[in-house]
């Protein structure tokens, strides 16, 4: 693929969602606009039920739009996609499979080959600090550790986007910190494509290239605002940053004027 | 705790030292060990009322506080079963062939039944009611009706056995088969799994627990189907023992009969119960409890 197809990775146009139901029709995404090119992190930030996980399920194609198109690198998206890594809120893990196993399961999936996929495997289990949890079970680890299987296994195909579902919103702030961190890193040295979405706006800002911060239920694109921070980020000194502070403070208050209506 | 930030992150388990957890081999023999423990720890309070029992029989029955051709000594039923061993054995041996392929066939419709009612609508709505339906006709009650069809061979008795353990199997099958967390499902069409991959790794270990559930009631029961299936018309089998010892009023061959059905409810039961703790040694009902609870 040349020129702009390779460009931009996630493309959505005039996408409208309504769930129909028998008492009542909900509109959860009503005309949203979203452009993100290849490399970039995009994080969505929003009130709760504004329908952002809803937009990442669309791209995924496990979500069928009412109206407006949806292509991911350069394909309309018509039915569930399989150039994607996909993670969830809860870890989603298989419990009766150990952390590799649980890992392998994409591989398998998708009939990957078994000595790339194992190698790839140890890969991403020494760069999250899985290492030597190989066999432990779901439930022997903690919520920390779980999402970091998760990521593994959402990693291990090499997916040119991944889609991040509040995959840390259970966990405590440390970790959060820790992983996010970790994230960063990760989308670094793979370029891999990132949408995220979450409810932490220090997250959003903390991980993101963009920001993009959605309106309760319909859900609209409010505003979308560039972070412009280096690639390497450092959580003490983001923190610290004054840019960092404007940024947040601006989210905010666009988050908190929509909910004084 | 130790260095690397990963073991900071992991619950110490059940007095062990946060850590890697060591290779299968001798942690499998400690988890045998401590297995073998925990049940005699489970058995001791059954085996103390069950003493008492025998005991309180034992007594009423030396005592002669009931008449001896009601309830006979433990020593008769003892003598008679040493007596008749071989021809019990045999006895015993026809009802444990029809309880386990009547057991094992239920096993077989009832999930073959089960995945059919989970995975099609029509399916759901054709079947599930008959499936019902079929289940409040005492099976009991036609076991006559299979005679006069089939004869007083082993089809009659394997047939109700099926028809008596079915049931259990495909309401925990469906049970199991739908309580699929909805984000593995996603997780599994992202990754372009075909329905069958999907079944065979997701949906149908995820069953597994439930399902297990079923096949324990479906065990015991099937040895009820083989009985009365024996009642009704049978030349051979516990059952036969049963009846024909109650119409020569020999109630040490009576209670032998009875001890020997319950062995092998019990003997199937545990068959069972072993065959869950190697299936889903992952699942929380079967995970050891850990010694700290009581400080």
């Amino acid at each position: 693929m040349t020129g702009t197809l390779t460009d931009t990775a996630v493309d959505v146009e005039g996408l409208t969602v309504r769930f129909r139901s028998k008492r009542s029709d909900t509109t959860a995404l009503d005309d949203v606009s979203l452009r993100v090119a290849a490399g970039e992190f995009v994080s969505i930030v929003g009130p709760s039920g504004c329908g952002k996980s809803t937009l990442l399920k669309v791209v995924a194609g496990l979500v069928r739009p009412s109206s407006g198109s949806v292509s991911l690198l350069g394909e309309p998206v018509t039915g569930p996609q399989r150039d994607i890594g996909f993670a969830f809120q809860r870890a989603a893990l298989l419990e009766w499979r150990g952390v590799r196993k649980n890992i392998l399961l994409q591989a398998e999936m998708r009939g990957m080959d078994k000595a790339r996929a194992a190698r790839r495997a140890d890969e991403l289990i020494e760069l999250t600090g899985l290492a030597g949890f190989e066999k432990a079970l779901p439930h022997e680890l903690s919520g920390g550790m779980q999402q970091r299987v998760a990521l593994c296994r959402a990693l291990l195909h090499e997916p040119p986007v991944l889609l991040m579902d509040e995959p840390f919103g259970a966990l405590d702030a440390l970790t959060r910190e820790q992983l996010n961190a970790e994230l960063n890193r990760i989308w670094r040295e793979t370029g891999t494509t990132i949408l995220l979405v979450t409810h932490s706006i220090a997250e959003a800002v903390f991980l993101g290239t963009r920001v993009v911060v959605m309106s309760p239920r319909p859900g609209r694109l409010m505003r979308t605002l560039s972070v412009d921070l280096p690639a390497e980020r450092d959580y003490a000194q983001v923190m610290t940053d004054s840019r960092f502070g404007e940024l947040t403070r601006e989210i905010r208050q666009l988050l908190g004027s929509v909910e004084s209506h | 705790m130790t260095s690397t930030t990963a073991s900071n992150d992991v619950q110490p388990s059940a007095g062990e030292e946060p850590g890697p957890p060591a290779p299968g081999g001798p942690r499998a023999r400690i988890e045998l060990g401590a297995r073998f423990l925990r049940f005699l720890e489970a058995m001791w309070r059954p085996a103390i009322l069950l003493g008492l029992v025998f005991v309180l029989w034992w007594v009423a029955t030396a005592r002669e506080w009931v008449a001896n051709y009601l309830v006979p000594t433990p020593k008769q039923v003892w003598d008679r079963i040493i007596a008749e061993w071989s021809s019990l054995m045999y006895h015993s041996y026809v009802t444990l062939y029809e309880t386990v392929i009547g057991f094992v066939l239920a096993s077989v419709l009832g999930l073959a039944t089960a995945v059919l009612i989970a995975y099609s609508r029509t399916m759901d709505k054709a079947l599930y009611p008959i499936v019902l339906f079929a289940q409040v006709i005492p099976k009991i009650a036609i076991a006559p009706l299979l005679v006069v069809w089939f004869g007083n061979g082993l089809a009659p008795k394997i047939i109700l056995a099926v028809l008596i353990a079915f049931f259990p199997v495909v309401v925990s099958g469906v049970a199991g088969l739908r309580s699929t967390d909805h984000e593995l499902l996603e997780l599994s069409s992202t990754m372009g799994a075909s329905r069958w991959q999907t079944f065979r790794k997701i949906r149908f270990p995820n069953a597994l627990p439930h399902l297990m559930a079923g096949e324990k009631v479906a065990v015991t029961l099937a040895v009820v189907g083989a009985v009365v299936g024996e009642f009704v018309g049978a030349s051979e089998g516990l059952g036969y023992v049963l009846l024909l010892a109650n119409g020569n009023l020999d109630s040490a061959l009576l209670f032998a009969a009875l001890i020997l059905m319950s062995l092998i409810g019990i003997l199937l039961f545990v068959v069972v119960e072993v065959a869950e703790a190697l299936l889903i040694p992952w699942h929380a009902s079967r995970r050891s409890v850990t010694p700290l609870t009581t400080s």
